[in-house]
């Protein structure tokens, strides 16, 4: 693969660190001097453009779809897989990283409003990394880059002691884990003799399976685990939704959630990935262009050997010992907060679970449906927080009293967005969450599924309790004080974009999930 | 026709809640203005639809990958359903007009929860019915909250965990019968024609069917309904108890026998004198009529009583349901309508009309205000409310117990026996309700003052309110072929295990 293509083929990620750069460099150069309004404005619509270009790239731009690396000579293996598989995550991980960039406008918790967008722009860089990768090293290199960033940007605000306090536990639950990852992609590198998926894949099938599959899977979720913050790797979630800057948090929540959920499906589904695109592409001549279109799927199949969808078995059950421990410890917590983004941390340990029980079971598509929907309303949810708490103060409970009297709109968003987490019909929520269920049980692979299945809808009753608690505040209650809460106009604005969309996604199942289901072509 | 009921109610809401709330008679017209229109709709697909068969309203395909539909369909059961609807609707509205806090947002909460039933009871396609179904779950919750009066916040809670449980219940049921046949509609004829698994039949009726029947009210899970009717603000009530309640019946019906016709088959073996889940789930009714019945005789607040006479009502109707027979049936639906029509009479005159002049509920404290002489026109309609509730002749109540005990005693007598018994003590709480609240001429008064002034007037949209509801259950009762001809042929259908 030559530089000109390899270039290509990088060229969202490319896209998004040249708008990284481009931000600091205009910030610091030009508007030394300016008002904080405009430097904010700036760097927010450089950060846009970014990633809008980034989007352009990965879904119009002709390019190179994929990247491949040469280890031995005449051998051939996948690095970046761009496209299929990984690219309604990576177009999901540019567009959630724009929502959250739009809070940024009239927020004041930093002045180095330069630094924070060009960090949020590497890291959404780093997700895209992840969310394609093939290679554990590539996997390391991007996970790396997009942790590093959330650490910082849990940081940012540096005058408070709540977020210096997460930002440290934050890392070192964080460095922990990348230790335990590291230690498990060793064992994987022993036992598969190379560092690309596909040919450890087909190593291990070859040599049959080794009891220390077990422990370097294990090992490997635990340090995914902490990304996604399932039980019992969740232990930083609360502080860090507690004490970050409420676009930090959204962050967290939704682009490197999506990255990390896309990068265990990658890790669940591997070969099936590899194999699909050695089969659609001999990357000795060079074919592998990429728009959809020109696909030819019913050729490129055809002389395919079909095997089922399964992965590691050793890996399901790790999976689903987390799934079903974060189902239920997230959503038991969650009833006893009294902090809102505390409850909204323990909710999305407890999304986290669901999403769990798809990746054991392998609906890649059900899978990817779920962490965007779910990012998309968890960063409307942290909108609303920051709303609440640049009024009052505070994200507790109380501070939400009588909010449908002092903002109706911004309650009324509110009652949207926590009932689709709550999965209530028509909202969005509720179709991720049934696409996801059914998916699993259409696999009719036994009883465990269906409990796990069970439990997750019996939890998700649990759940309705603690998202009532946050809207009685809001609706029921009468106002404690008659402080008004005012939005900007923009806030508003993205706020009720987020929650429209809920809505109509919900109305609407079928396109986003078409959509999604297109870059899964053999579903 | 009918499909415009649940567009029309859900455009209503919306427009509600942009109403400006320092305005609450606009939003008081708007909502008559709707929920009447609504009716006026659904006594015209109703009329429209004599004779008729299932009528399919709409059918669109609405996610492919999943075969799910967009299907609206009306067969008799439903239409008789949606005039129900339609009529406590209206009869909430008139009976809400005293609502002067946030009251556009009352009446948008109240619109959503009515187009959420109307789309339970015209639901074609089983995942349809669950998202209208889940719909109408959470205005409630609201409705209770935010205007309630005793416990409200209890209640409220209280009544939206056990319906979600329930409906967490169905969902997995749903969900498994969904991946179990393995088809490619989710229709309810397209499930209905897979035949699922006999096996598979008697693991999912019950969790279906106990999901749906949480919201019956079936004993032992009704205890949300009692603190949720007294809660409740009283058009929630009349909603809670005249529709809301008939969705978990209706869910019965519709889905728990109409998918897993196999679910009520005998086991094969006895336990405790139960062979199968028809007995259990009879037995369940029949304590429920029992005990409700029991429970209102010692009630010492008013609500109270129809709460648990609700209970006792609903009993009735599942008993009827598991009888499987067309007459026993057919008695169940005419039940749900005629206690959907007699529940909201009944909390419309307890929750509104007294309470709102004598701020009490208790029966010690109305005993001593001589309301019959005060307030005749709610002593008269409560007279009149109350024989029908009792099961007279001449009222809707008479005709759907009668088929009930008809369609039981043909299935098994000794349930009818027990039932019998619900009635007789049905006929004392009500009695004794009657009597303490209004024509306890004989205890002297405690407050003299009241003596000093009258009671307010009876309002138009009270008087109004009562007697559409009176003359509906009247009419009905003196001559039901009037919902009977409509109803009977789809309770045949449906039990002949063809279409839907």
């Amino acid at each position: 693969m030559n530089y000109d293509k390899l270039f290509l083929a990088t060229l969202p990620i490319t896209m998004l660190e040249a708008a990284a750069l481009l931000v600091l460099v205009v910030d610091l150069a030009f508007l030394r001097r300016a008002s904080l309004a405009l430097r904010n404005t700036s760097a927010v619509l450089l950060g846009l453009s970014g990633c809008v270009a980034g989007l352009w790239a990965l879904l119009w731009a002709p390019a190179e779809k994929a990247v491949w690396g040469y280890s031995l000579p005449g051998s051939h293996e996948l690095l970046l897989n761009n496209m299929f598989f990984s690219g309604a995550a990576q177009s999901g991980i540019l567009l959630l990283t724009a929502l959250t960039m739009l809070f940024l406008v009239g927020s004041s918790f930093t002045r180095h409003v330069g630094e924070y967008v060009a960090v949020v722009l590497m890291a959404a860089a780093g997700g895209l990394i992840i969310s394609a990768a093939q290679d554990l090293l590539v996997i390391f290199i991007g996970l790396e880059l997009l942790s590093l960033c959330l650490y910082i940007l849990t940081a940012f605000q540096k005058s408070s002691a709540r977020a210096t306090e997460a930002a440290l536990k934050y890392y070192l639950f964080g460095g922990m884990s990348a230790a335990f990852l590291l230690f498990g992609f060793s064992y994987f590198y022993g036992l598969g003799g190379s560092t690309n998926l596909a040919v450890i894949q087909s190593t291990i099938a070859h040599n049959g399976p080794s009891p220390m599959l077990y422990v370097a899977w294990v090992l490997v979720a635990t340090g995914l685990g902490f990304k996604v913050a399932a039980v019992p790797f969740h232990l930083w979630a609360p502080d860090t939704y507690e004490g970050a800057p409420a676009p930090a948090v959204a962050f967290i929540a939704s682009v490197s959630k999506v990255a990390s959920f896309s990068l265990l499906l990658t890790l669940a589904t591997n070969w099936i990935q590899a194999s699909y695109c050695s089969m659609t592409a001999n990357p000795h001549e060079g074919m592998m262009h990429g728009s959809m279109g020109s696909m030819d799927m019913s050729g490129g199949m055809a002389g395919c050997v079909c095997p089922p969808m399964r992965i590691p078995s050793q890996f399901v059950l790790v999976l689903v010992a987390m799934a079903a421990l974060s189902m239920v410890i997230g959503n038991l917590a969650a009833l006893a907060q009294t902090s809102v983004r505390r409850l909204l941390a323990y909710s999305a340990i407890a999304h986290a679970g669901y999403i769990l029980v798809g990746i054991a079971y392998t609906s890649p598509d059900a899978v990817t449906y779920y962490a965007l929907t779910y990012g998309l309303t968890s960063i409307g949810s942290f909108g609303v927080v920051s709303v609440v708490e640049q009024a009052t103060g505070s994200d507790r409970l109380d501070s939400f009293l009588g909010l449908s009297k002092k903002n109706p709109l911004i309650a009324s968003i509110l009652l949207v967005l926590l009932l689709s987490l709550a999965g209530i019909p028509p909202l969005v929520g509720f179709w991720s969450k049934f696409n996801l269920f059914a998916a699993v049980l259409k696999l009719n692979a036994g009883v465990l599924p269906f409990a796990l299945i069970a439990v997750a809808i019996a939890m998700s009753a649990v759940s309705l309790y603690y998202y009532l608690q946050v809207l009685k505040a809001a609706w029921v209650s009468p106002a404690a004080d008659d402080r008004p809460v005012k939005a900007g106009v923009l806030n508003t604005l993205v706020l009720m974009v987020i929650a429209l969309a809920v809505l109509a996604l919900g109305c609407f199942p079928a396109a986003l999930e078409g959509w999604i289901r297109s870059f899964y072509p053999m579903m | 026709m009918l499909a415009f009921t649940i567009y029309l109610s859900f455009a209503g809401a919306l427009v509600s809640a942009l109403l400006p709330g320092s305005r609450p008679a606009v939003a008081r017209w708007w909502a008559l203005l709707v929920s009447g229109t609504s009716l006026a709709l659904a006594v015209a697909g109703f009329s429209q639809g004599m004779g008729q068969g299932r009528v399919v309203l709409v059918d669109v395909l609405w996610v492919p990958s999943m075969g799910i539909h967009y299907m609206l369909a009306a067969d008799g059961i439903s239409r008789v359903l949606v005039l129900l609807t339609g009529l406590a609707a209206v009869a909430g509205v008139l009976f809400s007009w005293n609502i002067d806090l946030r009251t556009n947002q009352f009446f948008a909460f109240y619109l959503a929860l009515i187009g959420g039933v109307f789309g339970v009871f015209l639901s074609g396609d089983l995942f349809l019915f669950f998202v209208f179904y889940e719909i109408a779950i959470v205005p409630k919750y609201f409705l209770i909250a935010i205007w309630g009066s005793t416990r409200r916040e209890y209640g409220a809670m209280k009544l939206a965990l056990y319906s979600f449980v329930g409906s967490a219940m169905v969902l997995v049921g749903l969900l498994a019968s969904y991946a179990n046949t393995g088809s490619h509609s989710t229709t309810l004829d397209a499930l209905a024609a897979a035949h699922l698994p006999l096996a598979f039949q008697m693991w999912c009726f019950p969790l279906v069917f106990v999901g749906f029947a949480i919201l019956a009210g079936m004993w032992p899970f009704h205890t949300w309904a009692p603190t949720g009717h007294v809660a409740a603000p009283t058009a929630a009530s009349m909603l809670l108890a005249g529709v809301v309640m008939k969705l978990g019946a209706y869910g019965c019906l519709r889905v728990g026998i109409g998918l897993y016709p196999h679910g009520l088959d005998p086991w094969g073996f006895t336990l405790l004198g139960l062979g199968s889940w028809r007995d259990v789930f009879a037995l369940l009714a029949v304590i429920g009529i029992v005990y409700g019945a029991l429970v209102a005789l010692a009630q010492t607040d008013f609500k109270f009583v129809i709460g648990y006479s609700s209970v006792s009502h609903m009993g009735f109707v599942l008993l009827g349901l598991v009888t499987l027979n067309q007459i026993g049936v057919t008695g169940a639906v005419l039940q749900m309508f005629s206690h959907g029509v007699i529940a909201g009479l009944l909390f419309g005159i307890v929750g509104r009309i007294v309470y709102e002049r004598t701020h009490t509920r208790q029966l010690a404290e109305l005993e001593t205000m001589h309301l019959g002489r005060r307030l005749p026109f709610a002593a008269w309609a409560f007279v009149i409310a109350g024989m029908a509730s009792m099961g007279l002749p001449g009222f809707s109540g008479f005709v759907a117990e009668l088929q009930v005990i008809v369609g039981s005693w043909r299935a098994n007598p000794w349930w009818t026996a027990a039932a019998g018994v619900g009635i007789i003590v049905g006929v004392a709480y009500t009695w004794r309700a009657l009597q303490k609240a209004f024509f306890a001429d004989g205890i002297p008064h405690l407050h003299s003052h009241d003596r000093e002034h009258g009671f307010a007037a009876i309002t138009w949209p009270e008087a109004t309110g009562v007697a559409l509801l009176g003359l509906t259950s009247l009419a009905v009762g003196l001559y039901p072929r009037i919902l009977l001809d409509t109803i009977e042929p789809a309770v045949k259908t449906l039990l002949a295990g063809g279409a839907q």
